[in-house]
């Protein structure tokens, strides 16, 4: 069998999954937008708030979580992922929360992952509203809660944007949910069948594992639909910068 | 009868060892046009930051209705009946209506007279229908004057204009100056304009002081100050002969 | 002792005190205990009621395995689980990595029974508490896979460690595993029998699972040692050739599965891994053992360790 034959069959085959919503390829994009969608929003209600207060507050510290979040950005996920499973395991500190393999320990990982990245480029938006705007506000009349809503709502798309990149860094991570999530999938797991289905397996600690059986149709299908859930992100993100 | 409405008692300002101003005292007439009158960098701009509590004055008082503003709580009381217009136009990004109706959503004016003072406050600076409108597609001379109607929605009982025919065409020019004059007579609102546009303070001033080099060299009439100024340097700057 | 090292990590080197550790990890318990109720709000949607929609049994107990690639990859475990799943009530959640990892995971009580194939390894592991009731269900044998045309010739090797010598001296291309599995550990064995330590360009370590090794092997048309079920899987899918096997001394590849010590663990679901455990030896599950992959590859991926003793 020739590479362009193993690809072409490959791809008609990953066809041929989405198409027929093949439940095992279904349950797995599930639990990918599940972890990830629910760390994104946990993010978003820590790293929004977070970034109004390095923008608006001054307190001890505050360059220093300024930093904080700056390297949070870029933090190694596979570093993430030991730190937190070594955590959990039974036999570490926070054994006793039960955690560890667990679509929770999956989110907590890229709720890490996400809340700097969110804080980040939130707090870019807000510094990027122009000073004068929010004087404005106080030579109308208002006080520091309406400059702070006057600035959410100049700083909105640049917000929105924010919270899309995180979902999307989510999305394609795997270094993280695959040490700590473990990549379980009930017995009977395999593309086309479909009888077991995901728990902690997601598009991308799948791609991982079917390329490791060398299962290159599922992987490819599985490859299809990660690429189409970021790129609807990416386009919903620049949908938004355009409206800015 | 003439009543003081701010009164400014030995202030001074520097940035690090640069005096900006020096020993200031001033009296503001309620009801009057009075022209801040100087060069650029005279430190006129600086004066009205302080005037608006932006800035905290090295030195000096400030007297509101013969009150000295001293606590957070009066200069907040005082700013609800104060409006400043930058020289560059600062637009919100959202309608010419809520750009408009700013200061009375902060004042917790109900919906039905804020659309009323609105569509006054648009009519004045010749917006009128505009309301729809998104803020930003406005022209530098529009938003110029949609920023005065949000200066004015409200009716402050004092306006401070910094150099607010920057940038514009003769028509906006003259279409502002109108608009300067017309609320001051209708609205009995003071006005202090800083400027450095000779011409303009001819046309449309009662009481003119002139800042040079951070020291108000003198307060005067309109008619006096042009016709008989009482200081060297006063003279060479209005005839133009002012060596910088 | 492990989490003795954090709390010593904790107090030193972050110079807290025990009273703000305290609060600190109050602090995380509460946000653990929020993220949980709300991922458990989103899990009661109805997704994943097809199941348990038609039976009102209660609901499935579950056993994590960890355990090695070549289990799962080949597809045994699908088979060889269903039927106990299906009779006891009980989802079995396989964790698939290598056994160095699979054994680290029970270790570390994250695992209730594991199934592996490395026996130095693992009677380590026995004798320091980890795991017990360590029970021997089935072997195959490694395999010496290669390009057709044998260039350092294999296949007339004494055993597998003249086999390995002759691929060194001819310099041909040899790719490793390299990682924590069992079949690296029996590769670096034979390498060591052989007197030899592998270097050189020729010598190739990819960190990666069986069936990556085998497609590398095959792209550099190299030697690599595979385990004969990964290696059966995935036939179909290479050029190479099974070159050497049947040494007894070296490639024999034995599969344990044992239960994480209760005693150190208490929460660790060990009745339901001695019953996983027995399950495997029993002769339901031998059977399957014995007949897997004769439909699909001709012949069998794994020898079942009881009933061929009985034969």
């Amino acid at each position: 069998m020739n590479g362009a034959e193993f690809l072409y069959g490959g791809a008609v085959k990953a066809f041929e999954l989405i198409i027929n919503l093949d439940p095992y390829v279904m349950s797995i994009t599930g639990v990918s937008i599940k972890v990830s969608g629910t760390a994104t929003i946990l993010a978003a209600l820590t790293a929004i708030p977070l970034a109004f207060a390095l923008s608006f507050l001054n307190f001890r510290g505050k360059q220093g979580l300024i930093t904080l979040v700056n390297t949070g950005m870029g933090l190694p996920p596979v570093f993430v992922g030991l730190f937190i499973y070594v955590m959990l395991v039974p036999a570490g500190p926070l054994g006793f929360l039960k955690m560890i393999l667990t679509q929770e320990a999956m989110i907590l990982a890229q709720y890490i992952l996400v809340t700097p990245i969110i804080a980040g480029i939130s707090l870019a938006a807000i510094k990027a509203v122009p000073g004068p705007i929010i004087e404005t506000v106080y030579t109308l009349g208002g006080r520091e809660k309406d400059a702070v809503i006057t600035t959410l709502k100049e700083a909105k798309f640049g917000i929105i944007t924010a919270i899309l990149a995180g979902l999307g860094r989510a999305l394609a991570e795997v270094g993280a949910i695959l040490i700590v999530g473990g990549n379980i999938a009930e017995t009977g797991s395999i593309a086309g069948i479909g009888e077991g289905l995901s728990r902690t397996r997601t598009l991308t600690t799948a791609i991982v594992s079917e390329t490791s059986k060398w299962d290159i149709s599922t992987a490819l299908a599985l490859g299809i639909i990660l690429i189409s859930l970021n790129l609807s992100v990416n386009l919903l993100a620049n949908f938004f910068r355009g409206r800015d | 009868m003439v009543e003081d409405l701010f009164r400014i008692e030995n202030l001074s300002m520097s940035f690090g060892d640069k005096k900006i101003l020096k020993n200031i005292n001033l009296v503001i007439h309620r009801g009057e046009i009075f022209a801040l009158m100087g060069p650029s960098g005279a430190g006129k701009t600086t004066l009205l930051r302080i005037l608006n509590f932006f800035e905290k004055p090295a030195g000096g008082d400030l007297f509101f209705e013969g009150t000295r503003l001293s606590h957070v709580r009066e200069i907040n009381t005082v700013r609800q009946r104060m409006s400043l217009l930058f020289q560059t136009p600062t637009v919100f990004n959202t309608s010419v209506f809520n750009n408009v109706a700013y200061g009375l959503k902060v004042r917790k004016m109900d919906r039905t007279a804020i659309e009323k003072k609105v569509k006054d406050a648009l009519t004045i600076v010749g917006l009128q229908g505009k309301e729809r409108q998104k803020a930003r597609t406005l022209s530098g001379g529009e938003a110029q004057r949609m920023a005065f109607a949000r200066a004015i929605v409200y009716d402050p009982e004092i306006l401070f204009l910094d150099e607010p025919t920057t940038n514009l065409d003769p028509a906006n020019v003259a279409k502002i100056e109108e608009i300067i004059m017309q609320v001051c007579d209708e609205k009995t609102t003071t006005i202090v304009l800083a400027t450095h546009n000779i011409p303009q303070v001819k046309r449309i001033a009662n009481r003119v002081g002139l800042l040079l080099n951070g020291e108000l060299i003198e307060v005067s009439s309109k008619d006096q100050i042009f016709n008989s100024p009482s200081d060297a340097r006063a003279s060479a700057f209005i005839k133009g002969d002012m060596v910088y | 002792m492990i989490s003795g090292i954090f709390e010593t990590f904790i107090n030193n080197v972050l110079c807290l005190n025990e009273h703000k550790v305290e609060n600190i990890l109050t602090k995380i318990i509460f946000f653990s205990i929020l993220i949980s109720l709300i991922a458990g709000c989103v899990q009661n949607t109805p997704s994943g009621d097809l199941t348990s929609m038609t039976k009102t049994a209660p609901p499935p107990q579950e056993l994590v395995l960890a355990t090695t690639t070549s289990t799962c990859d080949t597809g045994l475990l699908d088979v060889l689980n269903k039927k106990f799943e299906e009779t006891n009530n009980v989802k079995i959640l396989t964790v698939c990595e290598g056994t160095g990892k699979a054994i680290a995971t029970g270790e570390l009580g994250a695992a209730d029974v594991v199934m592996v194939h490395a026996v130095q390894a693992e009677l380590i592991a026995v004798a320091n508490g980890s795991f017990i009731n360590r029970t021997y269900m089935m072997y195959n044998y490694f395999v010496i896979i290669g390009p057709e045309n044998d260039p350092a010739g294999i296949k007339t090797a004494k055993n597998a460690s003249d086999a390995f010598s002759k691929i060194a001296a001819r310099q041909s291309q040899f790719i490793s595993r390299g990682d924590e599995s069992g079949t690296y550990k029996m590769e670096k064995s034979i390498w060591k029998a052989a007197n030899i330590t592998p270097a050189g360009t020729w010598y190739q370590s990819v960190g990666k699972g069986m069936g990556e090794t085998i497609v590398t092997a095959n792209i550099k048309e190299g030697y690599t040692l595979s385990d004969r079920g990964t290696y059966l899987s995935m036939k179909d899918k290479t050029d190479l050739r099974i070159l050497f096997e049947a040494d007894q001394t070296y490639l024999f590849n034995p599969y344990h599965v044992m239960a994480v010590n209760p005693a150190k663990f208490q929460n660790v679901k060990y009745d339901l891994a001695i019953r996983y455990i027995n399950y495997t030896t029993s002769q339901q599950a031998q059977d399957i053992i014995r007949d897997f992959g004769r439909d699909k590859y001709g012949e069998a991926l794994f020898t079942p360790a009881i009933i061929n003793e009985r034969r």
